[in-house]
């Protein structure tokens, strides 16, 4: 009998283990840290930043007090500053390239302190920039998540009207629906969303998806221009015998749950979990089932700890978090009568680049198994630009195959990061913006 | 272990470490609380005519750098606000339990001969080691013709400790003011004036800050600011190159040296000793981190002296005058290249936008990002030691010397100086 209920924790506990997993600044706190900085010349950590932010710039402005021109340095390049600075995987970009990184030091808190200058200026609650005159034009912009807004932003900046096409029934994308909730608590998605569409010229409509509700050849009859910021709405499958029975689910689809519940204590949750997979989104179904009560969460994933695309402080904070990770184990079957009883897999073992057999198997008994061996981008059927390895075609610009739609996000090939997707936002608007002006 | 044991214009204390006159002086429950902590003597807070005096709220301001609190201090507070009576029991008392502790009493009064006579006495009364008279203090006493006003006056500061010569058979120190264009005339004064010893320096005449929401210095009296007296680290340079001045000074000489300004461990105290002072007092160390700080002055200077093998202070008192020479006798001949250490370098660039922005282009940059690496051009650079200086990494960068074949050169002799002996 399956041991999957709801209620595993109280409120205060799981309001608790579901609070803002990082403790932002103070104003002093922040000060100090900011004198960390060297102020290095060209410095790396600007290079690491896929939106180019200028960090050394702001991050001085915080030291001195400019705590608002700090922010908006860190806006003019990245809209989403604020949603970043909490789930960019910043050991891997800035923070990653900062120059204090040697024996006996550490890296300057650029995150941190990046959240302490943009929560200082979304607490002055007045939206920064202001729109150049009406220019005429109207662009429609596919998915409001990260490069979706970031490319409106920018759009009706320069004086273009937005219209904002969303699958669901709110904004954000993944933010909303995706990253952890502990990273981004207290509906702080919604809050950045509404300081975003402040600026004026942007109207969002919800529960209208790209090839179910609305077709993308409508769209370039109806508006001057097009950007597709799509994300990855599919999943990929597991390919193992049993992954259809109960107690078997995708990670991001539980995740997108536990994100929309009003009341965690209502989640039902195994008392016993595997989790399959190597990414960051296998690292937080693992964090956040822990964290709604399951006892004992195995994280298991086919080669070895320096392969998995979750970073090495995502594999700390699961493990701290009390997740057992264990390596070079293939999924071979899923078992059980109704709900699934145990995963089972096969010892592996690397051989030049491919993995083969040891021939010993581990059998995992367990309530729930969650997927999460990788998202894809789900194709358009009609009308759809020019597709290679799985994702849409874009140039350096974000333009594709079609003359009159760019595309960007986690749609396009590249890093799959929060960043990432504002940068290609915010550079196909640049693009979009020429290309209406010059027309 | 070396000894710490301090003889001092007669007076003897069991390390060099004394407390400046300032608030950690100002009463007996501090000072008792000082001796317990190890300092070696006290010179207590500035005593006056009574009715004492009354001080503002607020009294201190503080530059913070870079996250480091306190770098310098600054105060608008007076001499002693409590009845002299007060101070001279405590002080009596206090000389009495700690027998070989130094006591001095810091004094400022009147620049007439009645009223010092009479603190004299009274002072003498007590027991204490000595007396300073407090010719430094740049506000408020200052205006009421006392503290600094007579410190920038050397004849006063002659008359005056030639008064308390003559009125007393304690040790007799003078406190002087850094707010003066020669410190040698005040210096010249007091030696003049029979002084055993100067203590310097005293705090410089600041404003630390403006509040520039109300637009008035800080620290604020309802809504207004006063300038104030400077102190804590960021003098300390300042203090030794006076406390240097005066001690290479021939018509100076055999008169001590109290060195003051910015002291807070034991290796400022080794520089100010090794540029001529014969003990030092610290004021705003302790008000920043509390009497413990003496345990590490102590440690620290005895296991650095160990290291030297120097037995007793005197040992390395005044090692460092004779290298302190006029520019002119500096070897221009003397060569240095900068040279980066590649396994250190953290590649953070700032020694290349130092030299290239503000100095002689001098750094090379090759590579890029993460990647890059910074070189020095020997035929550009002119050993001023500015990458050095702005190198947040210890010893990554050192200055080399090149062995030119050159003799020792000074300015006098060069012949590149139209006023040398060479050139004509």
């Amino acid at each position: 009998m399956a041991d999957i209920q709801a209620e595993r924790l109280g409120a205060t506990q799981l309001a608790e283990n579901f609070a803002d997993v990082h403790r932002p600044f103070d104003h002093g706190g922040a000060v100090v840290e900011a004198n960390r900085c060297y102020f290095c010349y060209d410095a790396p950590c600007i290079n690491a930043c896929p939106t180019g932010i200028d960090i050394p710039g702001f991050i001085r402005a915080i030291a001195t007090g400019n705590v608002n021109g700090a922010a908006m340095t860190i806006l003019k390049e990245n809209i989403l500053g604020g949603s970043c600075a909490r789930v960019c995987p910043t050991e891997i970009l800035c923070q990653g390239d900062c120059v204090r990184n040697g024996p006996g030091d550490r890296a300057v808190e650029i995150g941190l302190l990046q959240r302490h200058a943009t929560d200082y200026l979304s607490a002055i609650g007045q939206h920064p920039f202001e729109r150049a005159p009406d220019s005429g034009k109207s662009v429609a912009v596919v998915g409001a998540g990260p490069a979706g807004l970031a490319c409106a932003h920018a759009l009706a900046r320069n004086g273009h009207d937005v219209t904002i096409f969303e699958g669901q029934p709110k904004p954000g994308g993944l933010n909303e629906y995706g990253i952890a909730a502990y990273k981004l608590p207290n509906d702080y998605a919604q809050g950045e969303v509404a300081f975003i569409t402040a600026i004026g010229g942007i109207e969002i409509r919800y529960d209208l998806a790209l090839g179910r509700d609305i077709s993308l050849a409508q769209l370039r009859l109806d508006y001057d221009a097009v950007f597709l910021g799509l994300g990855q709405g599919g999943v990929r499958n597991l390919g193992v015998p049993g992954a259809d029975l109960a107690g078997v689910d995708n990670a991001v689809d539980y995740i997108s749950k536990l994100r929309q519940a009003k009341d965690l204590g209502a989640l039902s949750v195994g008392a016993t979990i595997v989790v399959i997979g190597g990414g960051n989104t296998a690292i937080d179904i693992a964090v956040q089932t822990k964290r709604l009560g399951a006892e004992d969460v195995t994280l298991v994933y086919r080669r070895g700890p320096e392969q998995m695309s979750a970073t090495d402080h995502e594999q700390d904070f699961a493990q701290t978090n009390g997740v057992r990770i264990k390596h070079w184990l293939r999924p071979v079957r899923l078992e059980g009568d109704g709900n699934v009883t145990a995963a089972v897999f096969a010892g592996v073992r690397l051989e030049g680049d491919g993995l083969v057999d040891t021939g010993v198997e581990q059998n995992i008994p367990c309530d729930m198994v969650f997927k999460a061996v990788g998202q894809a981008f789900v194709p358009l059927t009609d009308d759809s630009p020019a597709v290679s390895g799985g994702r849409i075609d874009a140039d350096d610009m974000g333009q594709t195959s079609l003359s009159d739609v760019w595309a960007g996000g986690d749609c396009v090939a590249g890093e799959d990061l929060t960043v990432q997707a504002v940068q290609d936002g915010k550079v196909a608007a640049g693009a979009i913006h020429k290309f209406l002006v010059g027309s | 272990m070396a000894d710490l044991r301090s003889n001092f214009a007669g007076i003897t204390s069991p390390n060099p470490f004394w407390l400046a006159s300032a608030p950690p002086t100002d009463k007996a429950y501090n000072v008792e609380r000082a001796f317990k902590a190890g300092w070696g003597g006290v010179v207590w807070k500035t005593l006056g005519e009574d009715p004492p005096i009354v001080n503002t709220t607020s009294r201190y301001g503080a530059v913070s750098l870079n996250g480091q609190r306190i770098a310098g201090f600054n105060n608008i507070e007076l001499i002693t606000d409590r009845p002299l009576d007060v101070n001279l029991q405590e002080i009596k008392q206090i000389k009495r339990d700690w027998p070989d502790r130094a006591v001095l009493v810091s004094l400022m009064v009147p620049c007439e001969e009645a009223p010092w006579r009479k603190i004299l006495a009274a002072v003498e009364d007590t027991g204490a080691d000595g007396m300073e008279l407090n010719f430094g203090c740049p506000h408020g006493m200052s205006e009421r013709g006392m503290g600094s006003a007579v410190g920038q006056v050397p004849e006063y500061v002659e008359m005056v400790t030639r008064w308390c010569k003559s009125m007393t058979q304690m040790p007799v120190f003078v406190k002087l003011t850094p707010n003066v264009t020669n410190i040698l005339a005040p210096a010249r004064a007091a030696r003049l004036g029979g002084a055993d010893a100067v203590s310097l320096i005293n705090t410089i005449n600041s404003i630390v800050s403006v509040d520039l929401d109300i637009m008035a210095p800080t620290p604020t009296v309802d809504g207004k600011g006063s300038h104030g007296g400077y102190c804590g680290p960021a003098v300390k340079p300042i203090a030794l190159h006076l406390v240097a001045e005066i001690a290479r000074d021939p018509e100076c000489a055999g008169m001590g040296i109290s060195g003051i300004g910015g002291i807070e461990t034991w290796r400022d105290a080794a520089e100010f000793i090794s540029l001529g002072a014969d003990n030092v007092q610290v004021c705003t160390g302790v008000m920043h981190y509390g009497f413990k700080i003496v345990d590490d002055m102590i440690d620290g200077l005895n296991n650095w002296m160990d290291s030297k093998e120097h037995g007793e202070v005197v040992d390395f008192h005044r090692a460092a005058i004779p290298n302190l020479v006029a520019w002119q006798d500096l070897n221009i001949n003397h060569e240095l290249v900068a040279r980066i250490d590649q396994d250190k370098c953290i590649k953070c660039g700032l020694c290349y936008v130092a030299c290239e922005d503000t100095a002689h282009q001098a750094i090379s940059i090759t590579g890029k990002g993460t990647d890059r690496r910074f070189g020095t051009i020997d035929a550009e650079c002119v050993g001023c030691n500015l990458c050095a200086h702005v190198c947040p990494v210890e010893d990554c960068i050192t200055m080399e010397a090149v062995d030119n074949g050159k003799p020792y050169l000074n300015w006098a002799q060069d012949p590149r100086n139209p006023n040398s002996a060479a050139a004509e």
